[in-house]
């Protein structure tokens, strides 16, 4: 996917000032396509009873995959959030451990069925596990980046998070620790103008979250999520200034959220007609398509061959997850503590044999293998 | 083997630690140059500089929350909070972060992280300067909770907690840090997280006490020697998890059992003691399950007067312990 090179000679006049080659602009556009269609399926399975929840990120794309195209997957860090599905990709997780997530398999990487749908990590990939609290992850990005500082080495740390959880305490708070220490790490709001249900003008007092970058000493940049091309500079500065140790950057992208806030919401209730049709106008999927058409480089056959792949790794990926297997749930009491902990297991009393019902709080924990 | 003060003990375990593993940094507020606020970190800094060994910005849940990203990372950090009335701010990087990080990712993940903290009470520190909080905390499965007595405990199990996977919170009991004073050898031994202590050995009554408490159960221990009334001390310096197999045999062999904690008795880490001993020990109980706590004020009160009212302490205990021996 990515490159990784600046210096990279462009193809085309569309990437040229921005180094980018007429491979990397379809793998930008392919990577956006199949996300979406990853991403229309599950409000699918959702609404035919197949998964309970889903939380999604479509009109998040383009910011998403711009804005990540830049990373060294494997070596940089991703701590992302529930709508990361797009930027998720681009770091390289396969629309197969996407699904995996969706249907809680036993074998789902993210968290072998234990947390809602879209709170991924996987730990090879360098991906960090979400939560459901918001902003606590933005620490643990920035003491990533503080631990690569401390080491000397080339990683770059990015985080993203909603405008709605920039409002929390520990937003400023790790803004204000990477401002102080100038740390490898890139924050990234998507800002969709709503906390559920709460519109941008009841959750600031400011319109731009980027400004708050200021009081924290580090440089805010604004993009528009419907400009692909626009967000991938922005991520592309960044990137570089975390990797060559000039410190932190806040990018605030303007994004449309083109679902409700997830399959538990109905965002007519809070938005109006109006509003929701004018917002597919800045959907960046469409907006990038044409912008490739007009500058020759998607042409019909590769733009029906992305089509058709899209289809088709969405088929295998449901298939192939649905068919995986539920987690034991002998395995549920694993992965408490790494070790185990003084157990009881040999005392007949402690198993409940006598009074008990559930055999005591920690005799039958086991740590890991 | 040197005699130390507690807070020797925690400074020349961090020090070696840290001369031990490179990946071992301490992080809180005033903890470099100034040495934290009881010198628990004194001289750290002069040795391993200001990046191992940093001054934060006074923010709990940042220290919490960057300390977890440093572990994920690969450090093993070691932060301080400067009083555990403090650690509020940081409660939800604890509990919905370092807690959950292995068990949500399905054993992928760990949070290797030492957070110590100073707690208790009976040191003119009033509402915000003397709570214990272990109860919070012990209530977590995925965090272990330990709390030394001694500065020999202290040495091993902060050790263990660094060298430990998994996050870990150490409770140190300021009075104790300059006032208790202990062997310490020098060789490099632990003592394993999980494994309680027979501090005395008895036959009338158990005594089942952690931190300062377990202190004070000695010497009320003493007191009742010259009455005639043996008490077994057990001191169980880990919370979570709980050695509980060390603490069944005492009360199953004395029969009876006094718990003792510092904190208000309503849902204290003792309560969960008794409601074991009631499941577990039932059959061999010959009297009530008996506690002496603190009391149900949202505090410790400041002028001495009304701290020693709070404050449990050695006669108030072996008063416990003669009763019950008599029940």
């Amino acid at each position: 996917m990515a490159t990784t090179k600046t210096e990279s000679k462009s193809d085309t006049a569309l990437g040229a000032s921005l180094g980018l080659s007429r491979d990397e602009l379809i793998e930008m556009y392919r990577l956006m396509a199949i996300a979406r269609a990853v991403d229309e399926r599950m409000w699918i399975l959702n609404r035919a009873g197949k998964i309970p929840f889903v939380i999604s990120g479509q009109g998040h794309e383009g910011a998403q995959v711009a804005l990540a195209f830049g990373l060294r997957q494997g070596h940089d860090w991703m701590v992302p959030y529930y709508r990361s599905v797009a930027s998720l990709m681009t770091f390289g997780m396969s629309p197969r451990e996407i699904m995996l997530a969706q249907f809680a398999r036993g074998v789902d990487p993210s968290s072998g069925g234990r947390q809602m749908p879209g709170h991924y990590g996987i730990k090879e990939r360098h991906i960090l596990s979400v939560s459901s609290p918001v902003a606590t992850q933005i620490l643990h990005a920035t003491g990533i980046a503080w631990a690569a500082k401390l080491r000397k080495e080339d990683i770059v740390t990015i985080t993203y998070l909603g405008e709605g959880s920039s409002n929390q305490g520990d937003f400023h708070e790790a803004l204000n620790f990477a401002g102080v220490h100038q740390l490898p790490v890139i924050y990234v709001v998507e800002n969709n103008g709503y906390a559920i249900s709460v519109p941008m003008s009841l959750q600031s007092a400011v319109q731009d979250i980027a400004i708050r970058g200021a009081g924290y000493n580090m440089p805010g940049v604004i993009v528009d999520g419907s400009d692909v091309l626009g967000c991938y500079a922005a991520g592309r500065a960044a990137i570089d200034r975390a990797r060559n140790g000039q410190g932190p950057t806040l990018i605030e992208a303007k994004v449309s959220r083109l679902t409700a806030h997830s399959s538990d919401d109905q965002q007519s209730k809070y938005r109006s007609a109006d509003e929701l049709e004018e917002m597919k106008t800045r959907d960046p999927l469409p907006l990038f398509r044409d912008q490739l058409r007009e500058a020759g480089i998607l042409d019909e056959a590769t733009e029906a061959s992305i089509l058709a792949e899209s289809r088709k790794v969405v088929e295998d990926s449901t298939e192939w997850a649905e068919s995986q297997s539920d987690p034991d749930p002998a395995t549920a009491q694993q992965h408490v503590y790494g070790d185990a902990p003084p157990a009881r297991m040999d005392d007949p009393l402690w198993h409940g044999a006598r009074f008990i019902g559930d055999g005591g709080p920690w005799g039958v924990l086991k740590g890991d293998d | 083997m040197a005699v130390m003060t507690l807070i020797e003990s925690v400074r020349e375990t961090l020090r070696e630690e840290m001369r031990r593993d490179a990946s071992v940094v301490v992080l809180g507020e005033d903890v470099g140059k100034k040495g934290g606020v009881f010198l628990a970190t004194d001289g750290l800094y002069d040795e391993f500089g200001g990046d191992r060994v940093l001054d934060t910005p006074l923010s709990e849940s940042m220290i919490v929350g960057v300390s977890i990203g440093a572990a994920i990372a690969g450090l093993r950090p070691v932060p301080e909070i400067q009083f555990a009335d403090f650690i509020f701010p940081a409660f939800n990087q604890i509990l919905s972060e370092a807690a959950r990080m292995r068990f949500r990712s399905n054993g992928a993940f760990s949070c290797p992280m030492t957070l110590r903290a100073p707690y208790g009470g009976g040191v003119h520190g009033a509402l915000y300067h003397s709570q214990s909080v272990e109860a919070f905390f012990a209530h977590i499965p995925g965090l272990k909770v330990v709390i030394p007595s001694t500065p020999y405990d202290a040495r091993g199990l902060l050790r263990t907690s660094i060298r430990d996977d998994d996050p870990v919170l150490f409770f140190e009991h300021k009075k104790m840090y300059r006032s208790v004073r202990g062997d310490v050898p020098d060789t490099d031994y632990t003592i394993p997280i999980g494994k309680a202590n027979i501090t005395r050995e008895g036959s009338d009554v158990s005594i089942i006490a952690y931190g300062m408490m377990a202190q004070y159960a000695l010497e009320a221990a003493d007191l009742l020697a010259s009455e005639g009334v043996s008490a077994e001390v057990v001191d169980l310096r880990t919370l979570r998890p709980l050695d509980g197999e060390t603490l069944l045999a005492s009360v199953r062999k004395t029969g009876k059992a006094v718990i003792v904690y510092e904190d208000n008795r309503f849902g204290g880490y003792g309560a969960e003691i008794a409601a074991i001993l009631a499941e577990e020990a039932f059959d061999h109980l010959d009297g009530p399950i008996v506690r002496v706590t603190g009391p149900d004020v949202p505090g410790v009160p400041y002028n001495h007067v009304l701290e020693d009212w709070f404050m449990p302490n050695p006669e108030r205990i072996a008063d416990a312990v003669r009763r019950l021996a008599s029940y």
